[in-house]
């Protein structure tokens, strides 16, 4: 890692525009995930590693090959920490270590990773989560109900971003009416990556003060939720410990919100600017699957981090102990080395072996739900508005850092055709 | 046709079970595996290659 001579600096100082996307990149500058698909476009092109001395040094490797090398290695990589902020581990002396880390098992390594997952899977088992499906539909409905009869709506503001808050604070067993108040929390958490650490610490502490809250209340009144599952819940037979339980809870609500929130929105933003797909889609619901799973290639919301563990050459570039390394997901789903027509959302794609959900023993454990949740989302605003567009394009505006999706999208309702 | 889930690649994306269940299922921790001991029944063999090709982390292998 870079010298930082002057620590206050460093963790204070405000970055600047972007000099040159291949050698000085910042993915929290609003630029990079607007126009993400042509920089990776060009990345893949001319690096395809690129660097930038930002965040103490960090690479963004772009190419599928790449992408997974780095996933499935271990030993080499570790996920110590997985968003890229100035703050690594070595400046937070109270920052629990590797294998463990501060939100298991997202941020653990092998093997202990193997262990905390074990402990979470069941609750996130293909035919556990099924059985949300009607409970989702109505959320949905509800929330197209509120909207009924406007000319314009915002699909993420309105819609898309209300649906995995309030389906994981369901589970979770939180109160429903704090569901704005702890999105607004995890995001703030989100999109602040660039942010000086006096702005972005007092945020963190408010999401796990609140979720101290939360589990205080589940230990006096226990009852059948994933809070109470993990406070019930133990390893190497003894219970988790509270740093445990929290800091898995802070995941839940990290992983499972600004993403879908994403992948919806995204969703909705391709069917809006593509009347083409939007048709044939209600015409034939029964590519409903398909067309999901290439919007989760094309859209892919989720970028992840990990940390150079010793320093080493990766495929030529010098990479130091402590560097962060991007996993950009979304950039290996369009590689074409990897995809054939990899720059074109094709609805019916037969054969995707996308990684929106990532690759090795980190893939998603909640895809299951994000993928029901999608696929719901999607269906029951077709189902409800069959003809719509962009009502202002200029009013569209992507997400700052590594979770990418649009965070206003007003769309027009047009009658039905 | 024979089909087999490599153990040691599967991460249970569960693409496998979603696009074939009458080849494929997976168990509480998300893992798949075959159904029939593997013997693709003859009609499926296209749903046995659709699982192959999107199974990201290449676990899938088809003995024909
Ligand atoms: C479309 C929506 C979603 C996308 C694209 C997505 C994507 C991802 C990706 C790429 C990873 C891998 C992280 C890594 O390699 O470091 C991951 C991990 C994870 N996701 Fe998701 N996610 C989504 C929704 C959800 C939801 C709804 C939940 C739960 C409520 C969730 C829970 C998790 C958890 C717990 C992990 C950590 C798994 C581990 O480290 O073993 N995600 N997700
Ligand atoms: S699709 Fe592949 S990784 Fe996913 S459950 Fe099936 S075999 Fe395992």
């Amino acid at each position: 890692m870079a010298d930082i001579k002057d620590l206050e600096t460093y963790l204070n100082e405000v970055y600047g525009p972007v000099t040159d996307w291949m050698t000085d990149f910042d993915h929290a500058n609003p630029e990079y995930n607007e126009n993400a698909h042509a920089l990776w476009d060009e990345m893949r092109d001319k690096c395809p590693v690129a660097h930038t001395t930002r965040y103490g040094g960090t690479w963004l490797p772009v190419t599928h090959e790449y992408v997974s090398e780095i996933a499935y290695d271990t030993d080499r990589f570790t996920s110590r920490s997985v968003v890229v902020s100035r703050m690594k581990p070595s400046l937070a002396p109270d920052m629990p270590p590797a294998p463990i880390g501060t939100a298991p098992p997202i941020s653990s390594d092998p093997p202990f990773h193997h262990d905390a997952r074990r402990v979470m899977l069941p609750a996130f088992a293909p035919k556990k989560i099924a059985a949300w499906e009607g409970d989702v539909r109505a959320l949905c409905n509800e929330l197209l109900d509120n909207v009924e009869g406007q000319e314009v709506i915002d699909a993420a503001v309105d819609y898309a971003q209300h649906i995995p808050v309030n389906v994981i604070a369901r589970m979770l067993g939180f109160p429903l009416e704090d569901s704005d108040l702890f999105r607004k929390f995890v995001h703030d958490v989100l999109e602040g990556v660039d942010e000086p650490v006096h702005v972005r610490q007092p945020k963190f502490d408010r999401l796990f003060d609140y979720i101290s809250v939360q589990i205080e209340e589940h230990q006096a009144n226990p009852r059948e939720d994933l809070t109470s599952f993990l406070l019930n819940a133990t390893i190497y037979d003894q219970p988790l410990s509270m740093r445990h339980v929290a800091g898995s809870i802070v995941l839940l609500l990290l992983a499972g919100i600004d993403t879908t929130w994403s992948a919806i929105g995204s969703s909705i933003w391709h069917l809006a600017t593509t009347p083409a797909d939007r048709e044939r889609l209600v015409r034939e619901p029964e590519l409903m699957p398909t067309a999901i799973e290439e919007f989760l290639r094309a859209y892919a919301p989720v970028t992840m981090a990990r940390l150079v563990k010793e320093d080493m050459d990766f495929h030529g570039c010098p990479m130091k102990a402590e560097d962060w390394v991007l996993l950009p997901f979304p950039a290996a789903n369009r590689d074409p080395k990897e995809f054939a027509d990899a720059d074109k959302v094709i609805i019916d794609r037969e054969e995707n072996r996308h990684s929106a959900f990532g690759l090795g023993i980190h893939r998603c454990m909640g895809s299951n739900l994000a993928r029901l949740e999608l696929t719901i989302a999607v269906e029951e605003f077709l189902k409800r508005y069959p003809n719509f567009e962009l009502s202002d394009t200029a009013g569209v505006k992507w997400s700052n850092g590594q979770i990418r999706g649009p965070r206003k999208l007003p769309v027009r309702i047009l009658p039905n055709k | 046709m024979r089909v087999r889930v490599d153990t040691s690649k599967c991460q249970g994306h569960n693409r496998c079970y979603a696009l074939a269940p009458e080849l494929f299922d997976v168990d509480d921790l998300g893992t798949a595996f075959v159904l029939n001991d593997g013997v693709v029944p003859a009609g499926l063999e296209a749903k046995a290659r659709l699982a192959e090709k999107n199974c990201p982390e290449y676990a899938i292998v088809i003995e024909d």
